[in-house]
């Protein structure tokens, strides 16, 4: 079967349909990343995209099973590769990748000359397109919509920290606000023996008042030891603030709890939107990039040092003015943009790269231990008012 | 950086040899480039005279010495350089390092030793160490343990359980490694192995794990990135040179690929390597539990420190756990990292250098891309297929089955956006006539497929293709094969879509011929080859020419067809970053998987230059050396230079060298589109040895613009019958010939010109296959074996004239008159392929009358063909009596070295002669030394090859060096590829009498070196007759002691001279038993009488002392 993709300044480009024989409308983006096609399109941070894959050979080793992704499902709009191989061969291998998109009901295109459509975006900066393969459809722009409303959780989970996980023995805790967070922030945490809270985008952690939610948390809690942070019903050391699709101003909810969150001067990473949705909190900027960083390569220099990170990055929009009270914390050898903040006194600070990896490099990982070292340290109990 | 460098040593690695290749080239060039710009002096030893690296246009300073401690140290003592550079030079510029380190030859003349520091090196050099090491970081190896005696091998065997794998520490290409799977096969590769080095790891073998690698750069403020990962199409057991390799790898995942990355990061920060490291993994294909070994043996005495025998892994909460295991580690640059600075773009060797010198990886600029950092990781958005080039057939007795040490002596690269793709044009790139991976050719029955798939050879890939034409199972392929069912599938999928074609165009055929007159219904009625099949084929890598052949028709009809239906290859450029910025490389391939071009025609300022394909025995480095001098006098002539080659090994396909790099294919069909696009002024065929020759013709007849001598002069230059008749015509003598389709007026040829004939069948898969018959017995034997005489394939036979010399003519003509030439001799007398021979330059032997002769065929001849650029003229004489044997009219081998011998650039002059320009430089002078061109043999590596050289090349590189006489220059040069002056004993055995004669007058030198000469029988008595002290030793058939194997064992010879009674070789079998276990002990042997005779002279009248430590600009200035 065959089906388009269209572009919004309307070229059209051939392809051979190997998902859902429907149609889609979205943001196509591109991901220059080698490996790690499952991780990538369930990375809740697509939502809304059409993304293309700039390796020419997806599909290679199938699918794994769901524990190993990075959400419950794919996240893109549609995928876009060169040459799809239905001959998948790898032993964690559950499904071929045709067969998942069709599961889920997601079109996917093989068009040979991808380099052509990425050199397209390049030029022109992202834009808005549509697969088209059974009925037309109307083009949709998922920036102007609170995408992150629609891939947070709705509930609070909570995860518990690994058997063998170092120090922290699960006396530390975390929340993590969940933007669309991809699993592996998470498990990171929890491998290194933090209990995790994950609460909704637009739930108020420091807030008094009861809800649903809140409730259904005691459940899995009834006997929480004191921490630095007391509320009611919730206690925890630091926060974290996850990646996820979209503008990071559509997120207005989740800014507000961060600048509470800053009066109290509790720890705080942010990843990638978190970064940005830090940087708003705080009194910075944000703007969209021509055409973002989404790859696997990414050089960033942390400043003041000789080090340069390979890193993982999935984002359209930057953090162009550094709020004050924060110095640039890493910044792009490729194009100068920033990557990363961390204020001069308090233990916060964000990335605008993935430390989680998944897909990509591993080599930022140390992000995570170097925040959770932060905790460590702090022994007072701060009362909240 | 302690104190500031000014000049630095860089140690090259001498002839190519098989395990040892063009790749240094690469890296020791790039190394130079990039000290240059920092303004450092750099020195170069390095005796590989056809290097680019060894130009003027890149080292300061070059010794043409043998790159060992002596040698060495000599140079170091007299430059006193601030820094050595130990990683570009591959493992003999490692082991020369660590000896003089050793010696504190270093510390005494204050030489700081650049970039990955000596104890890191000397650790990943220790198999026990390394081991140690790694453990240490929870990272799992093979259970192994070394052993240094064959008796301890099988102890430690036996408590890991066969079967096992034998590796051999501080070996180029992994020499003398095997897999045992009893303990006589253990035996019998222990043996051997521990005659080359004095220990051998015996460790588990891991059955059927896929073989990952990785290349990682590192800076001395701990920066660290992987360039490149790749994974062997073939499981592991394979050498990684012998295998075929994808980059980057296609069957890990994302937690596989990170993980393996994470730990060669890992690992290479714990070495603290400054500079590039390879690091090679085992992973399992299946989950543990299914291949889980639960046996806890462990090996006596080691489980302290040990801790973790059966490989630590890392268990990952929901990730579950990888099974994998590091099996090898080079601190230097490899043939893998220069493959992956080839499949990535990505400068490799440069960067290393400069980081070798103190930089950080942030502060290097990216010169490919000239946009982004040097401090990041490529992404590809194509895939890269490496095929190694094998000429095993070319050894007489070799083995063509591979395994675990290098055989193959060259490779390619095919680059494409399908796996499919980049295999096929890797395919075509060997260049042996083969098509395609579902060529058929080496097949007639389906037991030597069944054979021929489960057995690793060089046919191996064909015949897994031909194996699923025959119906068999990808999974039963995979059991027995180990290739990962992925890349199975690809072939079958060409193998499926190849057999539709046939199908389609069959019954369309038929429909055609039904319907002829009647009305037609479909597109496929018309007995063309519809579109979408067409363009389906192309972007699986068939070629037109294949798809000629299932279609029954020819390949130009099917160019025709597919340019008809706007089915043409898109230029892409290979750029780093997938696309993400706009890079400015001039790096490019072509592909069918695309629909745009990223660059725009070059038009006719363009020449496209032809470079030399895969490395191979009969063309190799000097080919890559006159593309390189010709593109850089391409520029000068103010032309942008576009060249078309396919070695990764290559400078001409570095980054910085062309304006344009096509890495493609050598065919017509690629060279056509490539000429289609570009629509240059012309094509340079005469550079690259005698693959771009081939194309001249069909590139003329397509209407391509031929630079240099007519095409059509070519053809008559090659065509036999046609050149002999003008030899006629203008009185040259040549040698008897005739062509033969009849075995009868074959023999009766050769009553009426008497024995020995040279015999030259027409056609052999692969090459040719000349030999010399001395008689009746022998002619029939290998007209019975090997060439058959038939209409289809003639046979050429001509007269084989003996004891006849070798000289060789090689010059430039301009509109047929010659601008410069020159005269050098063989040593050898004629019968040994000019390739092995030993070439004298100024000749030492010839008379003027000779010479005289020489030069006004070469004119006559020049005047003939009308000769437009380089050529090369192989002459006999004997007393005077001049013929001619044949005329390349094309760049020859020895280019490079008469060029850097006479300081006349050859390659200089040819292009000036295409573009019509006088050139000011071509009066070679007088020359007041000697310099001497020495081949490489690479026999040990090719079990059971016999070392005898004849009218065959067998040879894999040379270098040459200079001297005051012949003597001194050819010393040298013995010694830089494996030759050594002998100080325990001399193994002498002259088969008849002619040798036994001949070679007294040496053979009476001998006792000046007061060393044991042993004999054979008749050898000793006949020494002993003529006043010559000799022991006679046993022949090894005999079984009786003293014998000349039990001595080899011992150590007690260290020269061997063995000549062979070529007219009647009696004793045969027993003379190549002798020389081949001289091979396999390491111990050099002489097989040629000129060549032996002469090395006793330099040997005897020559101490290492005597051999002059001078630079080239010392000789030539």
């Amino acid at each position: 079967m065959h089906g388009q993709l269209v572009f919004e300044d309307g070229s059209t480009f051939e392809g051979v349909s190997f998902g859902a024989p429907k149609s889609r409308a979205g943001e196509v983006v591109f991901s220059t990343g080698m490996v790690g096609y499952p991780e990538s399109i369930t990375d809740p941070s697509y939502l809304g995209q059409i993304l293309i894959f700039t390796y020419p050979l997806i599909g290679n080793y199938g699918v794994p099973d769901k524990r190993f992704l990075e959400s419950e499902k794919i996240q893109t709009s549609g995928i876009i590769v060169s040459t799809y191989n239905d001959t998948p061969s790898h032993f964690q291998s559950k499904r071929s990748l045709s067969q998942w998109l069709k599961d889920e009901n997601i079109p996917a295109l093989a068009i040979s000359d991808t380099r052509l459509l990425i050199q397209k975006i390049r030029t022109k900066g992202t834009m808005l397109g549509k697969i088209v393969i059974d009925k037309d459809v109307a083009l949709y722009d998922p920036n102007k919509e609170n995408l992150v409303a629609k891939v947070s959780t709705k509930k609070v989970k909570e995860k518990k920290f690994a058997s063998k996980g170092d120090a922290f023995r699960g006396k530390k805790s975390i929340i993590l606000i969940d933007c669309g967070a991809k699993e592996n922030i998470a498990r990171s945490l929890v491998k290194r023996g933090v209990k995790v809270i994950t609460i909704p985008w637009n739930f108020d952690p420091f807030s008094n008042t009861t809800n649903v939610m809140l409730n259904s948390f005691q459940n899995l809690n009834p006997n929480g030891i004191p921490k630095q942070v007391r509320n009611d019903k919730l206690e925890f050391d630091a926060l974290v603030v996850s990646n996820g699709p979209g503008d990071p101003k559509m997120a207005g909810v989740t800014i507000r709890t961060l600048k509470k969150a800053f009066k109290i001067g509790l720890p705080i990473l942010g990843v990638c939107l978190g970064h940005q949705l830090l940087a708003l909190a705080a009194g910075g900027d944000t703007r969209k990039l021509k055409y973002g960083h989404r790859s696997q390569n990414q050089p960033c220099i942390m400043e003041g040092s000789k080090r340069c990170y390979i890193t993982t990055q999935n984002h359209g929009f930057e953090v162009y003015k550094i709020p004050q009270g924060f110095k640039p914390w890493f910044t792009n050898a490729n194009d100068g943009s920033n990557e990363g903040i961390i204020h001069t006194k308090k233990p916060i600070m964000s990335v605008q790269f993935h430390p989680e990896a998944c897909p990509g490099p591993t080599d930022t990982e140390w992000i995570f231990d170097f925040f959770l070292e932060k905790i460590k340290r702090i022994t007072n109990i701060i009362p909240y008012s | 950086m302690n104190k500031k460098l000014n000049k630095v040593l860089i140690l090259g690695s001498g002839a190519l040899k098989i395990g040892e290749a063009g790749e240094f080239d690469y890296s020791g060039s790039q190394a130079i480039k990039a000290l240059k710009e920092e303004r450092i002096k750099t020195i170069l030893v390095n005796p590989n005279i056809a290097t680019v690296q060894t130009s003027k246009l890149l080292a300061d300073t070059v010794y043409f010495l043998p790159v060992n401690d002596y040698f060495v140290e000599k140079v170091i003592a007299k430059e006193k350089p601030d820094g050595i550079l130990l990683s570009f030079g591959g493992q003999t510029a490692l082991n020369c390092g660590l000896t003089l380190y050793k010696k504190g030859v270093l510390k005494k003349h204050n030489v700081a030793i650049l970039g990955t520091p000596i104890e890191a090196i000397q650790l990943s050099e220790d198999r026990d160490l390394f081991t140690t090491h790694l453990r240490k970081l929870d990272i799992p190896t093979p259970l192994s343990k070394t052993a240094t005696t064959v008796f301890g091998a099988k102890k430690i065997a036996q408590n890991i359980g066969y079967p096992i794998m034998v590796r051999s520490g501080f070996a180029l290409g992994g020499q003398g490694s095997g897999i045992a799977r009893n303990e006589a096969e253990l035996e019998k590769i222990a043996t051997k192995a521990l005659s080359f080095v004095n220990q051998i790891l015996i460790e588990q073998y891991l059955h059927h794990f896929k073989e990952v690698e990785y290349e990682v750069v590192r800076d001395k403020d701990d920066n660290c990135i992987t360039v490149c990962n790749m994974e062997n199409m073939d499981p592991l057991g394979i050498h990684t040179g012998e295998s075929i390799v994808v980059a980057p790898s296609q069957t890990l995942t994302n937690f596989e690929y990170h993980y393996l990355r994470q730990v060669a990061i890992k690992i290479v920060r714990s070495l603290k390597i400054v500079g590039e490291c390879n690091v090679q993994f085992a992973l399992n294909p299946h989950s543990k539990s299914i291949t889980s070994t639960t046996s806890t043996t462990s090996i006596t005495g080691e489980e302290k420190n040990d801790p973790s025998p059966r490989g630590t892994r890392d268990t990952l909460d929901t990730r579950g756990t990888l099974d994998y295991f590091v099996i090898e580690l080079n601190a230097r640059l490899s043939r893998s990292s220069a493959l992956a600075s080839k499949a990535t773009g990505y400068p490799l060797a440069y960067v290393a250098a400069k980081l070798a010198i103190g930089k950080n990886l942030t502060e290097i600029k990216n010169k490919v891309t000239r946009i982004t950092q040097s401090c990041f990781e490529p992404a590809l958005d194509y895939i890269v297929v490496k095929i190694p080039r094998w000429d095993i057939e070319k050894f007489k007795g070799a083995n063509e089955r591979i395994g675990t040490s290098m055989k193959s002596v060259g490779e390619v690269m095919g680059v494409g956006r399908t796996f499919e793709e980049a295999l096929q044009k890797a395919i075509r790139m060997l260049d042996i006539k083969i098509e395609g991976v579902t060529s058929n050719v080496f097949f007639k029955n389906n037991e030597t497929i069944e054979q021929s798939a489960t057995t690793p050879t060089p046919k191996r890939v064909f015949a897994i293709s031909h194996a699923i034409k025959k119906g068999i199972s990808i999974e039963e392929i995979y059991k027995k094969t180990g290739i990962d069912p992925w890349f199975l599938h690809r072939i079958k999928n060409i193998v499926d879509k190849e057999n539709e074609l046939v199908r389609l165009y069959s019954s369309s055929k038929r429909n055609a011929s039904r319907s002829s007159s009647g009305k037609s219904f479909s597109t496929s009625s018309n007995n063309t080859i519809p579109k979408a099949t067409l363009l389906q084929l192309k972007q699986l890598g068939c070629s037109d020419k294949r798809i000629a052949v299932l279609t029954g028709q020819s390949e130009l009809a099917v160019r025709k067809l597919r340019k008809s239906y706007g089915i043409i290859p898109s230029v892409f450029q290979i750029d780093t970053l997938g696309g993400e910025f706009p890079a400015k490389t001039n790096y490019l391939y072509l592909t069918y998987n695309g629909s745009h071009n990223d660059i725009k025609p070059a038009g006719k300022k363009g020449i496209v230059v032809l470079g030399s394909g895969p490395y191979r025995i009969g063309s190799s480095v000097e080919f890559d050396w006159t593309s390189v001098a010709t593109v850089q006098q391409v520029k000068k002539n103010r032309k942008q230079s576009i060249i078309i080659n396919c070695n990764p090994e290559t400078v001409s396909t570095d980054y910085d060298i062309s304006d344009r790099l096509y890495f493609e294919e050598l065919t017509f069909e690629r060279i056509a589109d490539v000429y289609d696009f570009e629509n240059p002024f012309g094509v340079i065929v005469s550079v690259g040895g005698q693959t771009p020759n081939n194309r001249a013709n069909a590139l003329k007849d397509y209407g391509a613009h031929i630079l240099g001598t007519d095409p059509a002069n070519i053809d008559r230059a090659e065509d036999r019958n046609k050149f002999s008749k003008l030899l006629d015509e203008i009185g040259v003598e040549q040698p008897s010939w005739d062509k033969f389709t009849d075995l009868e007026k074959a023999l009766q040829f050769c009553k009426k010109v008497q024995y020995p004939v040279l015999l030259r069948p027409s056609y052999v898969l692969s090459g040719t296959m000349m030999r010399v018959c001395h008689n009746y017995e022998e002619l029939i034997e290998f007209v019975k074996d090997v060439a058959h005489i038939s209409k289809e394939y003639p046979v050429t036979i001509s007269k084989f004239i003996e004891e006849a010399k070798e000289i060789e003519l090689d010059a430039v003509a301009q509109n047929g008159a010659i601008v410069a030439s020159v005269i050098s001799e063989h040593i050898e007398n004629a019968g040994v392929h000019s390739g092995d021979a030993t070439i004298v330059l100024p000749p030492q032997k010839l008379t003027e009358a000779t010479k005289k002769r020489i030069e006004e065929i070469g004119r006559k001849l020049a005047n003939e063909f009308r000769i437009n650029g380089p050529f090369n003229i192989q002459f006999l004489a004997k007393e005077d009596n001049v013929s001619v044997i044949e005329i390349n009219l094309r760049a020859s081998r020895t280019f490079p070295f008469i060029s850097k011998v006479t300081g006349v650039d050859f390659i200089e002059l040819a292009v000036d002669a295409f573009f019509g320009k006088q050139s000011n430089n071509a009066v070679v002078k007088q020359l007041p030394f000697v310099a001497v061109k020495v081949s490489q043999f690479s026999f040990a590596r090719l079990t059971g090859s016999d070392p005898v050289l004849h009218v065959e090349m067998s040879s894999t590189g040379e270098v040459a060096s200079f001297g005051e006489d012949t003597e001194e220059a050819f010393l040298k040069g013995e010694l830089a590829v494996g030759g050594k002056i002998p100080k325990k004993g001399i193994f002498v055995s002259l088969g008849g009498n002619e040798n036994k004669e001949r070679f007294l007058e040496a053979a009476k030198l001998l006792p000046k070196l007061k060393l044991p000469i042993y004999a054979t029988e008749k050898t000793a008595q006949f020494l002993i007759e003529n006043g010559v002290k000799a022991i006679k030793l046993h022949k090894i058939f005999e079984h009786q002691f003293p014998n000349v194997l039990d001595y080899f064992q011992k150590g007690k010879i260290d020269l061997t001279i063995n000549l062979v009674e070529t007219a009647h070789p009696k004793d045969e079998t027993d003379h190549y038993t002798i020389r081949r276990a001289a091979i396999d002990h390491n111990i050099p042997i002489y097989t040629n009488r000129q060549k032996a005779k002469l090395f006793v002279k330099a040997i005897t009248t020559k101490k290492l002392s005597d051999l002059a430590i001078k630079s080239w600009d010392e000789y030539c200035s």
